[in-house]
C-alpha cells in the first residue's frame, strides 16, 4: 500500500441465506463508485479470478462467516498452494495461481463477515447478517479510501 | 489409517452441498459394501413455489453456483411452453446456444484441467503435494495459462448472452432480452480459431491418456450399464441444447427412442431409498432392478448417431472406434468431455458466423398453458426443470432431475467396483487408495450443490465401516 488498482471480490450464493453476503457488500461498494476499485461479483472463487487478480495492485476477497464471533474482520492471506476444492480455490490459492500463471505477486485481505444463517435454499439476509453488512461496509470504505492513492 | 485433512470452513463457505461415502469392510477386511451417499436437495419446492413465472429462469439461478447457467435455460425451456411457445425466433434461439455452448466448454475445461489432470497426470496414488493443478502449472504452464484463457472465453461468451454472471437474465419465457453486437462477435471471432486449436490439443490429450492407459481404464470402474441423453429429432445427431430422448441398453440397442421429452415422466420413474435421501430415477421399461441408466458426456458419445460439427465428429468416430461400440468406462468420460469441448467450439464458432445473432425479433407469443418441462443437456448429464403455473402466472408445481440424479446409481457401481479393487484385504488403507475411489465419482464431474442443499463440513467424506459397524476412519476429501 497504496495502490492504485484494487479488486473487490465478493462471492457467495444469495440463494443460500447469509451465504450471499459477500456479493451483497460487492454491490454496495459497487454503488459507491469508488477511485480505483474495481469490483467483480461471483459464486465462488474460481481459477479464473487469477488472471483478474493480476491485472490488480491489491485484492479483497468478500466473504460470508460461520461462527466468526465478530461483526467482520480482515486478515491479510499469502498465496499458498492449497488444494481446490470442489470447483471452487481458496483465496490463498487464488493468488498462488496468479503468481504462478502471471508471475504476479499480489497481496490479499480476506474480509470475513458473519452470518447466521446458512445452508436453506432462500433468498435475503438474517438480521444480524445485515447488521454485520453494514459495519463491514462502512469499515472498509474508510480502509479503501486510506489504501487507494490516485494514480 | 489415512491421514485426516481438515478443510477449514470458516471464513469461507462455499461448500454448498455434501456428500459422502460409506465403505464397509467385512472381518477380513475385504470391502463388502460401498455407497455414494448425496442428500437430496429439499427446500427447492418451496423456494419456487408461488414465484411468478416470468421469474423463475432468474431465480433458479440461486439452486446452484456451480451450473446457474444450465438452470436458466432449462426453466427457460420450460416457461416457453408455458407462454405457449414451441419455437423460438431463430436469434433467440440461436442466442441461447451460444449461451450453453459458451458454458459446456468452460465448465469441462475446468473440471478436466483443474479437477482431473493433477490425477491423470501424476497417478491416483501419487502423494497429494504432487496430486494438484499447482504441480501441474509448474511442469506446463502453458496448459496453466491456456485453461484460464479458455475458462475466461466461455465465462465471457455467458456474460454477453446471460448478463451478470450471478444473475443472468438474458434467456425469458419466449425468447431471449438481447442480440449479439458486431463489436462483441468480432472480439469473439478473433479468438475463436485459437481456441479449438487448444481445445484440439486438449482432446489429443484426453485421448493419448485413455488409448496408454487402456487396460487399467478397462478395469477401472467399467461395467455395462443404459445411456440416456437428448439426440437430435429425425437424424439423432449429438445436441446439447435440445432435441428428443434416447436411451440405449449395454449393447446398444434403443430402449426408447425420439421421445418428446414432455412425456419423460411415461418412461422414468423416481424411486427414494432409506440409505440415501436422494432419488434413484429408473427406466420404467426395465423395472427398478435393471432400469438404471448413466448421463453425461460418455453417454451422449454412445448416444449420438454423429456429431454436426466435423472435427468432433471425427473425435466421436475414434472414440467409437477404440471402443467397439458403447463404451462403458468411467474414465473413458474425460476423452468425452474433450470431444464436447472441440464440439463446443466448432459450434461458437459456426454461431458467430450467423447473421441471425445480429437480428431484432427475439420474442415469440402463443397461446398460454399451464404447464411446462424444459430439459437440455448441462455440462454433467441430463437435465428436466418441469413446472406447473397458474392462471395468475404463479409457480404451484414443480420438479427438477438434475444429472448427478441421474447418475445416482451409475456412480454407485463406480465406487463399489474401485473400492472392491484398491481397498479389499489392504493391510493399510492410506490416502492414495481412497483417492482412487474419488478419482471414479470425479470422473462423473457430480454437481453436490446442485444435488443437495444441506451445509456439510466437506464436500466429500469418506467414512470406514468395520464389521462390527464402528467407524474406524474418516477423512474429508476434496472432490
Ligand atoms: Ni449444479
Amino acid at each position: 500500500m497504496p495502490v492504485t488498482r484494487l479488486l473487490l471480490i465478493g462471492y457467495g450464493n444469495p440463494g443460500r441465506g447469509d451465504d450471499g453476503l459477500g456479493p451483497a457488500l460487492a454491490e454496495r461498494m459497487s454503488g459507491r463508485n469508488l477511485p480505483g476499485l474495481t469490483v467483480e461479483i461471483d459464486y465462488q472463487l474460481t481459477v479464473d479470478h487469477a488472471a483478474l487478480i493480476a491485472t490488480h495492485d491489491a485484492v479483497v476477497f468478500a466473504d460470508a462467516a460461520m461462527e466468526l464471533g465478530m461483526p467482520y474482520r480482515l486478515t491479510q492471506v499469502e498465496g499458498t498452494p492449497q488444494a481446490l476444492g470442489s470447483h471452487q480455490v481458496t483465496p490463498e490459492a487464488a493468488l498462488h495461481l496468479a503468481w504462478l500463471l502471471y508471475g504476479r505477486s499480489v497481496p490479499g485481505w480476506v474480509l470475513a463477515i458473519g452470518g447466521e444463517a446458512f445452508g436453506e435454499v432462500q433468498e435475503g439476509l438474517s438480521a444480524v447478517a445485515l447488521s454485520n453488512l453494514h459495519l463491514a461496509e462502512q469499515f472498509l470504505a474508510g480502509w479503501i479510501r486510506q489504501a487507494v492513492r490516485a494514480a | 489409517m489415512a491421514e485426516t485433512r481438515l478443510i477449514e470452513i470458516s471464513p469461507v463457505t462455499r461448500v454448498e452441498g455434501h456428500g459422502k461415502v460409506t465403505i464397509h469392510l467385512d472381518a477380513e477386511g475385504r470391502v463388502d459394501e460401498a455407497r455414494l451417499h448425496i442428500v437430496e436437495f429439499r427446500g427447492f419446492e418451496r423456494f419456487i413455489r408461488g414465484r411468478l413465472m416470468w421469474e423463475v429462469p432468474v431465480i433458479v439461478q440461486r439452486l446452484c453456483g456451480i451450473c446457474p447457467v444450465s438452470h436458466h435455460l432449462a426453466s427457460a425451456k420450460a416457461m416457453d411452453q408455458i407462454v405457449g411457445v414451441d419455437v423460438l425466433p431463430p436469434t433467440a434461439e440461436k442466442m441461447r446456444r451460444l449461451m450453453h455452448y459458451g458454458q459446456v466448454m468452460q465448465s469441462h475445461v475446468l473440471h478436466f484441467f483443474h479437477l482431473s489432470a493433477p490425477d491423470l497426470l501424476f497417478g491416483f496414488g501419487a502423494p497429494a503435494e504432487k496430486r494438484n493443478i499447482f504441480e501441474v502449472i509448474r511442469e506446463n504452464p502453458t496448459l496453466g495459462l491456456r485453461a484460464v484463457q479458455m475458462r475466461k472465453f466461455g465465462q465471457e461468451i455467458i456474460e454477453a448472452t446471460a448478463g451478470k454472471k450471478i444473475h443472468g437474465t438474458g434467456a425469458i419465457p419466449g425468447g431471449i432480452n438481447r442480440n449479439l453486437p458486431v463489436e462483441v462477435r468480432d472480439r469473439f471471432l478473433g479468438q475463436v480459431e485459437e481456441m479449438l486449436v487448444w481445445a484440439q490439443d486438449a482432446l489429443a490429450l484426453a485421448r493419448g491418456y485413455v488409448e496408454s492407459h487402456a487396460d487399467m481404464v478397462a478395469g477401472f470402474g467399467t461395467f455395462p450399464s443404459s445411456h440416456m441423453s437428448l439426440v437430435r429429432e429425425g437424424d439423432g445427431a449429438l445436441d446439447l441444447y435440445h432435441g428428443r430422448l434416447r436411451a440405449l441398453d449395454a449393447g446398444g440397442a434403443p430402449i426408447f427412442d425420439m421421445v418428446d421429452y414432455r412425456d419423460y415422466h411415461k418412461h422414468l420413474i423416481e424411486d427414494v431409498r432409506s440409505w440415501s435421501y436422494m432419488k434413484f430415477p429408473f427406466i420404467r421399461a426395465l423395472g427398478a432392478e435393471d432400469g438404471w441408466y448413466r448421463v453425461g458426456p460418455l453417454a451422449r458419445m454412445n448416444t449420438a448417431s454423429f456429431i454436426d460439427t466435423p472435427l468432433a465428429n471425427a473425435a466421436h468416430g475414434a472414440l467409437r472406434a477404440f471402443s467397439g461400440g458403447l463404451n462403458h468406462s468411467t474414465l473413458a468420460n474425460h476423452w468425452a468431455r474433450m470431444i464436447e469441448v472441440v464440439h463446443c467450439v466448432e459450434k461458437i464458432r459456426e454461431l458467430l458466423q450467423d447473421p441471425d445473432l445480429q437480428g431484432s425479433d427475439l420474442v415469440a407469443k402463443g397461446e398460454r398453458r399451464f404447464e411446462g418441462i424444459g430439459v437440455i443437456e448441462a455440462p454433467r448429464g441430463n437435465l428436466i426443470h418441469h413446472y406447473r403455473v397458474d392462471e395468475n402466472d404463479q409457480v404451484t408445481f414443480c420438479n427438477l432431475i438434475v444429472s448427478t440424479t441421474h447418475n445416482n446409481e451409475g456412480m454407485n457401481r463406480a465406487v463399489k467396483a474401485v473400492a472392491v479393487q484398491h481397498l479389499s484385504s489392504q493391510p493399510k488403507i492410506t490416502e492414495g487408495m481412497l483417492n482412487h475411489v474419488e478419482v471414479a465419482i470425479r470422473a462423473y464431474d457430480p454437481c453436490l450443490s446442485c444435488a443437495t442443499h444441506a451445509l456439510g463440513q466437506m464436500p466429500l467424506q469418506v467414512e470406514i465401516v468395520d464389521a462390527a459397524g464402528a467407524v474406524i476412519d474418516r477423512a474429508g476429501q476434496c472432490l
